[in-house]
């Protein structure tokens, strides 16, 4: 038998990039394992709750960069209770002991306080980039000591989280010898900025790309900062209100001029229509926009703004474009790759935004759409039917009926087919998300035809525990389920208890399964937390009283090797 | 932020009827306990889920809030501000119907928001899952074509549309400026903002999009926040079948009164009151109902008048 000899290992396991080569790597045998280990870089925990963050840290301790994601992702949706978990410290913590080398850090629907920042900022000399996606639980302060300690910081990406707001001076904080960021995203925080501060950051900073500028940037300080930085690739405009007659207006566009790389617009949270006419001139080679947060910027506008982007690759609009701009975005952005339709009015009165014409018309235009998140008012079968025919290439499709369970306008049926179209057709799909009326016929199409499907995003659908089964047994890359308010029971769940260990976790809400058929989840399979949300206050006290027969508003399981867990509220029983 | 303290907090551990909620049968004893059940409900309305249960909301009487105060926020009170006894359901996350989430369409929880309340009778809800949710259904259908209509018509369905709730939240201050009737009223979107209470173990939220004045949004505060006021009053706090009454009540707190303010988008603390309503909803970040003792600044004389009124009243 040959002998490898393991520097010729680590040599090949260095061109591994992906998580899962890596991981398979490890398995062969146990001098593959430790060659893989010591060299690998880059480390992802999809669950906290997976592993114990000591234990990460010791198999790798020379890892440069950490992405950890906390809370499900109902928890978006305020499915999960505010301090169910998640904490961010005990990871932190244990970097900072087992792997000062750390680099970059990226954190996912985590929550991380103050403490964990100046934790974070202090403990790692090498740190460059710090990302933090839905994330909660800090201030600017928190930045500010990210800003003061983290000498060499390229990026700081904050992306939707909630943060509280201390004051501006967190931005003041970059010493002046800061001069090396690259990547700068604080769109989300709430409160004022100190725009000198900020200027003069950006003027000493050459490499800087990327830059998200906040709402209460001022469309004068944003004629400033562009002056300065005329290199940017990636800009978020930051409030963009100013009138058509004015001074700075006319400086917008000058600015905008200047910006001969900006290939990515997003921000114009006060922009209306007259000041698009601002960035026409970055249009023609714009590859992703995002008009997301701008509701002030009506249809038409709008489709003149976009039909000079023929090179959009990535779209992200209000529905307030309508079918209408959708049929423009088909004829003029070739090459999209990604679309995003977002609900203008929540609440709504059912102004019909978009329908199903939209949709259809962007899928005769762009056969290159790979990625589509579209919420409307209807879905017709014999849409979605020539969507699939026309778009083979999805990934991820996430369609959402605004109302719960409605069937097919036309013809009164579930969308059963409809969908069952999109899985046959779309034989790389790897996210799909269903909504309106569908019985378990959609989950028999879902089980058979989706061999790729690693997530899965149920509500208000099926007729029975079959629909659940299909899935679970057809689904050979199931990574994650989540199911709201269907009619799936005890029967589903424990019909096949060893699937959920090759899955990250399934998530159940309001759905038919009972204490006691999780009781006996739990009690088949060690390796799975099975964690009850319950939030009626007088619950915990009466839990051993509690008949098996009681329903369980909110289940959420998920393999570990950590047994339980120490941080649990009183709300939350693992089994 | 800390969790919720336990049912001592909410002030009705020591009474049957929170073991009642809990274990869902029906253990009720002389004191006819489903009546003084906490329910989860909008304001003034039975939740439409549970017309056999009719709750009752305990309140609490700061005398600020009656009328009289020369203050502006307590002239639009007008009399309706005093928190007393009322029956209907106990409004915790009080929306008018157009605001965030509410209850699931089992009609159980108020869902993620809502920690500690009591959600009683969670066991006992009939079993009629499959029509609660088809219902929900169809009142999501036929809602859509109004706005800003009697709440019991249109139940909101927590954590739908599956929209994160820093787009809910950011999309709420930011409402298109286009509208040609720019009325506020039927505004898009929803406006959550945090409300403190001095002494209360956790804060709140609420959607000011969904109230049209002073008064209502008052009127849910009160309700909201009665439990922790209750909650102070220990053991003395048994509530009799007329509910407590006025003097004993104030007796309790010390004639502490209440006093709610503000912050605004400059940051400093505002009595809440002054502007109109429609300036008040766009400058407000968040509330905080203070002890009367501590809203030194906040309008001297009126506090003094406040606090006369009060001893006048034993």
């Amino acid at each position: 038998m040959t002998y490898f000899p393991e520097e010729v290992v680590e040599h090949i396991v260095d061109f591994l990039g992906s998580h899962r080569d890596r991981n398979a790597v490890s398995t062969v045998c146990k001098a593959w394992y430790q060659v893989e280990r010591l060299s690998r870089r880059n480390v992802f925990v999809g669950n906290c709750y997976a592993i114990r963050p000591e234990r990460v840290m010791a198999r790798f301790p020379w890892m440069k960069s950490l992405g950890v994601k906390g809370k499900p992702h109902f928890a978006d949706f305020n499915l999960v209770p505010y301090d169910w978990g998640g904490f961010a410290q005990p990871w932190i913590e244990a970097a900072a002991r087992g792997c000062p080398g750390l680099e970059e850090l990226r954190l996912k629907r985590m929550v991380v306080t103050d403490d964990d920042l100046e934790l974070l900022a202090r403990s790692f000399p090498s740190f460059k980039s710090l990302v933090l996606v839905s994330c909660e639980g800090f201030s600017t302060d928190g930045l500010a000591a990210i800003a003061t300690y983290c000498r060499g910081l390229r990026e700081l990406d904050l992306q939707e989280n909630e943060v509280e707001d201390h004051g501006r001076q967190w931005l003041s904080c970059f010493p002046d010898s800061c001069t090396s960021l690259v990547s700068l995203n604080f769109a989300c925080l709430k409160g004022e900025i100190n725009t000198n501060a900020l200027e003069r950051l950006v003027a000493r900073c050459p490499d800087l790309r990327s830059l998200k500028l906040n709402r209460a940037i001022s469309v004068e300080s944003l004629n400033r900062i562009l002056a300065r930085a005329p290199h940017l690739v990636d800009l978020g405009t930051g409030s963009m209100m100013v009138n058509h007659h004015t001074e700075a207006y006319h400086r917008l566009i000058n600015a905008f001029l200047g910006c001969k790389s900006l290939r990515s617009l997003s921000g114009f949270w006060d922009a209306s229509s007259c000041c698009l006419q601002a960035v026409y001139p970055v249009c023609v080679n714009l590859t992703a926009l995002n008009l997301s947060y701008a509701p002030a910027i009506q249809g038409d506008d709008l489709i003149k703004l976009i039909c000079l982007c023929f090179k959009l690759q990535k779209l992200w609009v209000l529905d307030c474009i309508g079918d209408k701009g959708l049929a423009a975005v088909a004829s003029t952005c070739k090459d999209l790759q990604e679309l995003r339709v977002f609900p203008s009015d929540i609440y709504g009165a059912g102004t019909t935004a978009v329908t199903e014409e939209g949709l259809v018309a962007i899928s005769s235009g762009c056969s290159k759409l790979n990625s589509l998140l579209y919420f409307c008012y209807q879905m017709t079968n014999t849409a979605l039917v020539t969507v699939a025919k026309n778009c083979p290439h999805f990934t991820r499709f996430r369609l959402c009926i605004l109302d719960p369970g409605k069937p097919d306008p036309v013809t009164d049926q579930p969308l059963d087919e409809g969908f069952g179209a999109i899985v046959r057709s779309c034989k790389n799909l790897r996210r799909l998300s269903l909504s309106g009326l569908l019985t378990d016929k959609v989950f028999l199409y879902i089980g058979m035809h989706a061999e790729h499907l690693e997530m899965l995003s149920i509500a208000f659908a099926g007729d029975s525990d079959k629909g659940m089964v299909y899935v679970l047994n057809g689904c050979k890359n199931l990574r994650k389920l989540e199911i709201r308010d269907c009619p799936f029971g005890d029967d589903a769940l424990l019909k096949d208890v060893t699937k959920y260990e090759t899955m990250r976790s399934l998530w159940m809400s309001s759905c038919d399964v009972t204490l006691g058929g999780c009781r006996a989840l739990a009690a088949k399979m060690p390796s799975l937390n099975v964690e009850i949300i319950n939030e009626s206050d007088e619950a915990d006290e009466f839990q051993e009283n509690l008949s098996d027969l009681h329903k369980v508003e909110k289940l959420y399981v998920y393999r570990t090797v950590a047994r339980g867990r120490t941080d649990a509220p009183d709300f939350v029983w693992i089994l | 932020m800390s969790p919720p303290l336990e049912h001592d907090y909410i002030g009705l551990s020591e009474l049957p009827f929170s073991a009642a909620a809990a274990a869902g049968a029906a253990e009720d004893g002389a004191l006819n306990l489903k009546e003084t059940e906490l329910r989860l409900g909008l304001p003034g309305s039975e939740s439409p889920d549970r017309k056999e249960k009719v709750g009752l909301t305990l309140g609490l009487l700061p005398k600020v809030f009656g009328s009289g105060a020369k203050r502006g926020f307590s002239d639009a009170i007008d009399g309706a501000g005093k928190w007393e006894l009322t029956s209907g359901g106990c409004g915790s996350e009080v929306e008018g119907g157009k605001g965030g989430a509410l209850f699931s369409p089992r009609g159980e929880d108020g869902g993620g928001q809502l920690s500690g309340h009591g959600n009683a009778g969670k066991d006992v809800a009939p079993k009629a899952d499959g029509q609660e949710r088809k219902a929900a259904g169809q009142v999501g259908n036929s809602a859509g074509n109004d706005r800003g209509v009697a709440p019991a018509a249109k139940a909101q369905v927590v954590g739908w549309p599956p929209i994160r709730s820093y787009r809910k939240n950011t999309m709420a201050t930011n409402p298109s400026k286009d509208k040609e009737d720019a009325d506020e009223k039927q505004g898009p979107g929803c406006l959550y903002v945090k409300v403190s209470m001095d002494g209360a173990p956790y804060l709140r939220k609420v959607d000011l999009k969904a109230y049209n004045n002073y008064k209502e949004l008052s009127s849910a505060l009160e309700k909201m926040f009665s439990c922790f006021t209750i909650g102070q009053c220990g053991s003395h706090g048994i509530p009799g079948r007329d509910g407590l009454s006025e003097s004993r009540l104030t007796d309790l707190l010390n004639g502490s009164e209440y006093v709610l303010t503000y912050e605004d988008k400059d940051g400093d603390w505002m009595l809440v009151g002054d502007v109109p309503w429609e300036m008040f909803t766009n400058s407000c970040k968040r509330m905080r109902i203070m002890k009367g003792s501590d809203a030194i600044g906040l309008a001297p004389r009126a506090m003094e008048k406040c606090k006369n009124r009060i001893r006048i009243s034993f």
